[in-house]
């Protein structure tokens, strides 16, 4: 029985205790608390760019042209608390957005979350989207991103899900990208009890460039499933998948990897991986290509590992006197970080692989704050990564 | 004394026999040749000495300064002081040797009960070690042997050895597939470590690499057994008259 309660707009003192611990780097941040979007107006800098950051129930009525020009994306109403982006065009932001949704439930809750961002005309935005649980209590959260890429705009988007083992997410992102549009996409599936990630580009204009790559690490009982679906609907666009994943214990985790050509999209290149490595026996992955070509004049690639650590990496290692558990460490450290190497933003990747080293550490789960408190040395580690 | 004592050594794979009752004896400051046929068990008995485990041991005994090697792990015996270069060395993509090596002599020292290195006089020992195999700077900063020529391979098992300073070094056709210049570069290297405290098992195919680092004996192993040991010479009557001879 489903006994969980839909949540409501909750106090934002209730939330006064968290903190964000991304502390190298300097993001503009959005708070969304259990879903719902808080109000603060205290970035200059994003106003005298005309940037708009508001709720979508403001955006239906202060600024309805622009938000009627994406949507068709997605059916929202009217009474939603959902959060609205927009970028002008020619806007370079260096500083990179950050979208804290924060959940903290004293019962039983069913959290829902609205993103709509829209990126004019030959803009170029880094945002980061971070879901955190920072207490135990169980919640069950359901989030929708639609992001519209209006032509020449480029987006460089962090995906970070760290939610507690009884909590569930299920994301639902679509992106749509117009002429010379560039996509780069980190989803990072830290931890959580069911992860739920589908996501939806489409390629609507000549010379769109989505690279798409995610890391999911699960262990105990968790369940991660990524569903990627790429729609190349003109001449000349390029995708890369590379979704790659660590189980331990009795994990499982499944991908499926769809990838659609349309007849109208010639000159297509469109590659897809997804490598995955088993710490036990009773982890399980399951993953599946789908692949959907309407056209020969195609580039297309796709492949599927699924195996445990190269052991006679393991063994070159030890017979240098690094032990096992250090050439382990080592080994998925290097297998998990190939995902960041097309990542921009330096200073977020060092935390990022911070991130990493304790969740191999098997430190996050236990983790009750934000995941980001990780960015912090890691303290106890007996492998010094460089 | 003695270093490393093998008696009577069987091993199998798969529960194919590969060693049939090797025995050899090596004292500090020696060095050994090994030479004999394809497939007769050279690296297999390097392996073993490393610690491989995926051969059953099925008789026998090695004795490494006084101490049952059986009863180390594999990254004991390294830290003991044993060094393997691989015949075909390990790309390791994403990890870096500077990573790779400041991570090894660190658990080393720790196994011994040292501080780790401090970070300047790793990069110190790097630098100087690089240069005595005449290892490319640019090598040194990506991913271990990822992309590497056949060539730059076997420098870099060198470079490890000397990163490492072994008591017995296990060299296992280090010098296939170099060019006349590498060799030369690569047997300096082992000829500047050499000294009465450290051992060295050179696997070789070809006498040419021994008439730069002279062996003080030679030995062939064939059929799963040391069937010949004679000095250096040995091996040129190898060269010329094969191994069927031996049989
Ligand atoms: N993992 C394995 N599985 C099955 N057989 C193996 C394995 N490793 C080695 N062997 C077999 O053991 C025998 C000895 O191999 P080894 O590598 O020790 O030969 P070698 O003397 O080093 O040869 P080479 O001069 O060609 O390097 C060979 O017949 C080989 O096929
Ligand atoms: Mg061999």
């Amino acid at each position: 029985m489903d006994n969980f309660k839909k949540a409501i707009r909750p106090k934002e003192e209730d939330f006064a205790d968290f903190s964000c611990h991304l502390t190298q780097l300097k993001t503009f941040r959005i708070h969304q608390y259990n879903g719902f979007f808080f109000e603060r107006n205290d970035n200059d800098v994003l106003l005298d760019k005309n940037i708009i950051i508001c709720s979508i129930k403001s955006a239906m009525k202060n600024h309805k042209s622009i938000y009627n020009s994406a949507k068709n994306l997605q059916p929202l109403s009217s009474d939603d608390d959902g959060l609205f982006i927009y970028i002008p065009r020619n806007t370079i932001l260096d500083t990179p957005l950050q979208i804290l949704n924060v959940i903290k439930t004293f019962e039983p809750l069913k959290i829902e979350a609205k993103t709509l961002i829209i990126v004019g005309e030959n803009s170029h935005l880094k945002l980061i989207y971070c879901d955190d649980t920072v207490n135990d209590n169980l919640s069950k959260t359901e989030s929708k991103i639609s992001v519209v890429l209006e032509k020449d705009s480029s987006l460089e988007y962090y995906k970070m899900e760290n939610i507690n083992n009884l909590s569930s997410i299920f994301t639902d992102s679509n992106f749509v990208l117009d002429t010379n549009c560039e996509l780069k996409t980190f989803w990072l599936s830290i931890n959580g009890g069911d992860i739920k990630n589908k996501l939806s580009v489409a390629l609507d204009g000549q010379y769109a460039r989505a690279d798409l790559n995610g890391l999911y690490m699960v262990d105990r009982d968790q369940v991660v499933d990524n569903q990627v679906s790429v729609s190349h609907n003109q001449p000349n666009c390029h995708s890369n998948q590379l979704y790659k994943g660590i189980l331990d214990d009795s994990a499982k985790a499944q991908f499926k990897g769809h990838i659609y050509v349309s007849q109208n999209a010639p000159y297509t290149e469109a590659i897809q991986n997804n490598r995955n490595i088993l710490l036990t026996d009773k982890a399980v992955v399951n993953t599946q290509p789908f692949l959907e070509i309407y056209n020969d004049d195609v580039k297309c690639a796709h492949g599927a590992t699924i195996g445990q650590l190269d052991q006679s990496a393991m063994f070159y290692m030890r017979s240098r006197g690094i032990s096992e558990r250090s050439a382990k460490m080592l080994l998925m450290f290097a297998f998990c970080t190939e995902i960041l190497s097309k990542a921009s933003i330096e200073e977020l990747v060092d935390t990022l692989q911070d991130i990493i080293k304790r969740r191999l550490h098997g430190e996050l789960s236990s983790c009750e704050n934000c995941v980001l408190l990780c960015s912090t040395p890691c303290g106890t580690s007996d492998v010094d990564f460089i | 004394m003695s270093l490393l004592e093998i008696k009577n050594l069987h091993a199998s794979i798969n529960g194919k026999e590969i060693l049939k009752g090797v025995d050899l004896t090596i004292n500090k400051g020696e060095v050994h040749a090994i030479m004999g046929p394809n497939g007769n068990g050279k690296s297999t008995l390097a392996s073993i000495i490393a610690g491989r485990d995926t051969f059953d041991v099925t008789q026998g005994e090695i004795i490494y300064e006084g101490k049952n090697l059986f009863d180390l792990s594999v990254e004991q015996r390294a830290a003991e002081g044993i060094f393997l270069g691989f015949q075909y060395p390990v790309e390791i993509p994403g990890v870096s040797i500077a990573n790779f090596m400041k991570t090894a002599i660190n658990e080393q020292r720790k196994y011994k009960g040292l501080d780790p290195m401090p970070s300047m006089e790793f990069m110190k020992l790097m630098e100087k070690q690089k240069k005595i195999v005449d290892l490319d700077t640019k090598l040194a900063s990506r991913s271990v042997n990822e992309g590497f020529s056949g060539g730059e391979k076997k420098k870099n098992e060198i470079f490890q050895m000397a990163m490492l300073h072994p008591t017995l070094s296990i060299l296992d056709e280090t010098d296939s597939g170099l060019d006349i210049d590498a060799l030369r570069v690569v047997a300096s290297g082992v000829n500047a470590l050499r000294s009465p405290e450290v051992s060295t098992i050179l696997i070789t195919h070809y006498q040419r690499l021994l008439d730069y680092i002279v062996p003080d004996f030679v030995h062939v192993l064939f059929e799963g057994k040391i069937v010949r040991t004679g000095p250096r010479e040995l091996a040129l009557e190898l060269e010329e008259k094969g191994y069927e001879w031996l049989r």
